[in-house]
């Protein structure tokens, strides 16, 4: 007994610390160095979160080349089952086209009914942000679903930004470096997003599952999801929009785990847009701009009041000078008629007023001699 | 002196094929994830550290496998250090498994192999949701313990061929 507990020992010595002829480490310093770099990271050490940021922007780009032949060949292997499914799928294709088109413009009217209702309750939002983004590496794992993207904190994204594969959601980002991003699928076992199911109209949180679909979670049991209802993000919590369309509920008698199978492949992933979301920032616009058009009001009856009052000074000054004019025309023809009179009369009666040597009347040229010729001489 | 050149960047190329199967297996995971193959995966990288630990010709030095750790917990987002904990303890299994073996056989490999992964991924396992409240999903991984296991058999011969292929030897 005492011989083989040594030999064990023995054994585990020299597994740990002979050096091998190619060895330049020390396995046992390696593993004590492991546990010492895990127990930082346990604490969110600030230096193994810079050289975990580091490691992974490099990481990232290398894992993309490298991942290259295999994404030719599952893009090949994808390509190849999507050729032999082509002539069902256009024969398929063809027959929703018909319905689809119909229903479009029964939808245009609902979305713009819908955007003006929204505008009303202020829950109209607006896209502010959005960056279209190429997905690196797309590894599953056992703990994680998630997917790399190649734009990072350098293209603007942001914590918790909102991830669309074309208008569906798939996620969110929950890890940005400078050249890269990591994006939480809706399938990992880590997401809750808050959900709305309709026609039903039942509100609930969808969790991923940490497989390709996910489960609806706390609602009470007495509700009945139908087969196939449609879930659509609900809005609350004010992370992502309401309405956006996430999946279909497959399995949904009573009692039974509630399945959805979202509409977006997560393993087809190639672009994606990566966006946010801001309804404060429009509601501020909305108000600004309110205000702008009150000023400019404000501004243009004032304008407006000023112009009238200059209109009618104006009419006054004009009025006056008018009257001014036609004042003076009337007495320029009053003394011109006056001047007349005199004129004639001056021939007849201007030698019984004139003053001469033999009579004190009056000299030719005053006021009094023209009063004595316009009163036909002298009175007496 | 053309040819000899060739000849020499072949060898170099082929003698240090584990250390770029390696990275090539950390930056690309070989586990077929893409066949859309309900519950298969497997680990690759636990199958080279392991087989390359028991030979002497392909040997992947310990730095470089707590390299490769390092870079495939930043690719699946693990804590850093725990991948390359668990590759350096497959190492030291193995390390054991050669010091006190005196007539190598595939089956004896292959079993203890099942009990090194076993020890390993449940070290990982435990220290996962306790310490870093990170939820783990048994069944994927029991899955992928069982395949792994499975393909050692597959791997290690193909290892073989190429020892032979290389070194013109097996050795042990």
């Amino acid at each position: 007994m005492q011989g083989s507990r040594d030999d064990f020992v023995i054994a585990i010595r020299s597994a740990f610390l002979k050096k091998e002829t190619q060895q330049t480490f020390s396995l046992l310093g390696l593993i004590f160095f492991s546990i010492i770099i895990l127990t930082l990271a346990s604490f969110n050490f600030k230096i193994i979160n810079y050289t975990k940021t580091i490691i992974r922007d490099g990481v990232y780009k290398a894992s993309f080349i490298i991942s290259r032949p295999e994404k030719f060949f599952k893009d090949t292997y994808f390509i190849t089952q999507d050729h032999f499914k082509l002539y069902d799928e256009n024969k398929k294709n063809k027959i929703e086209l018909k319905v689809l088109n119909s229903k479009y413009l029964l939808n245009e009217f609902i979305i713009l009914e819908n955007n003006r209702l929204k505008s009303i309750i202020d829950d109209y939002l607006v896209i502010s942000n959005q960056t279209i983004a190429k997905i690196l590496i797309d590894k599953k794992s056992p703990f994680s679903r998630t997917v790399i993207t190649n734009k990072g904190s350098k293209h603007n994204i942001k914590l918790g930004m909102v991830v669309l594969d074309d208008e569906y959601l798939i996620g969110k980002v929950v890890e940005v470096n400078f050249l890269t991003s990591r994006i939480l699928l809706l399938s990992d076992l880590n997401s809750k997003i808050p959900v709305s199911i309709e026609p039903s109209g039942i509100q609930s949180i969808l969790s991923g599952t940490g497989k390709d679909d996910g489960k609806i979670q706390y609602f009470k049991k007495d509700y009945i999801i139908e087969d196939n209802s449609i879930v659509y993000t609900s809005g609350s919590g004010g992370l992502f929009k309401a309405g956006i369309p996430v999946g279909k509920i497959v399995n949904g008698s009573l009692n039974k785990e509630k399945k959805v199978n979202f509409f977006s492949d997560f393993s087809q992933l190639r672009f994606v847009k990566i966006l946010s979301y801001e309804g404060s920032k429009i509601k501020a616009e909305q108000e600004a701009e309110l205000k702008a058009i009150k000023e400019a009001r404000v501004k243009a009856e004032q304008v407006r009041k000023a112009e009238v009052v200059r209109l009618k000074n104006e009419e006054i000054r004009l009025k006056n000078e008018k009257e001014k004019r036609i004042k003076a025309e009337e007495e320029f023809i009053l003394k011109n008629k006056e001047e007349k009179i005199f004129k004639e009369l001056d021939l007849k009666y201007g030698a019984k007023c004139k003053k001469t040597f033999f009579n004190k009347l009056y000299k030719v040229g005053t006021a009094e001699y023209k009063t004595c010729v316009l009163n036909k001489g002298p009175k007496n | 002196m053309t040819r000899i050149n060739k000849q020499n960047f072949t060898r170099i190329i082929l003698s240090n094929a584990p250390i770029i199967l390696l990275f090539i297996s950390v930056l690309n995971e070989f586990d077929f994830n893409n066949l859309g193959l309900k519950y298969f995966s497997f680990n690759f990288t636990y199958i080279l550290i392991f087989y390359c630990g028991l030979r002497k010709n392909m040997t992947l030095g310990y730095g470089l496998i707590f390299l490769a750790g390092l870079i495939n917990d930043a690719i699946t987002n693990l804590p850093m250090g725990l991948s390359s904990l668990s590759y350096l303890l497959i190492c030291v299994s193995a390390s054991y498994l050669k010091t006190i073996t005196l007539r190598p056989s595939l089956i004896k490999d292959l079993i203890y192999f099942l009990v090194t992964i076993l020890v390993v991924n449940s070290i990982s396992y435990i220290l996962l949701p306790v310490i870093f409240s990170i939820p783990v999903e048994y069944t994927y991984l029991l899955t992928n313990i069982f395949f792994t296991f499975s393909l050692y058999f597959v791997f290690a011969h193909l290892f073989r061929f190429y020892e032979k292929m290389t070194f013109g030897r097996f050795d042990v």
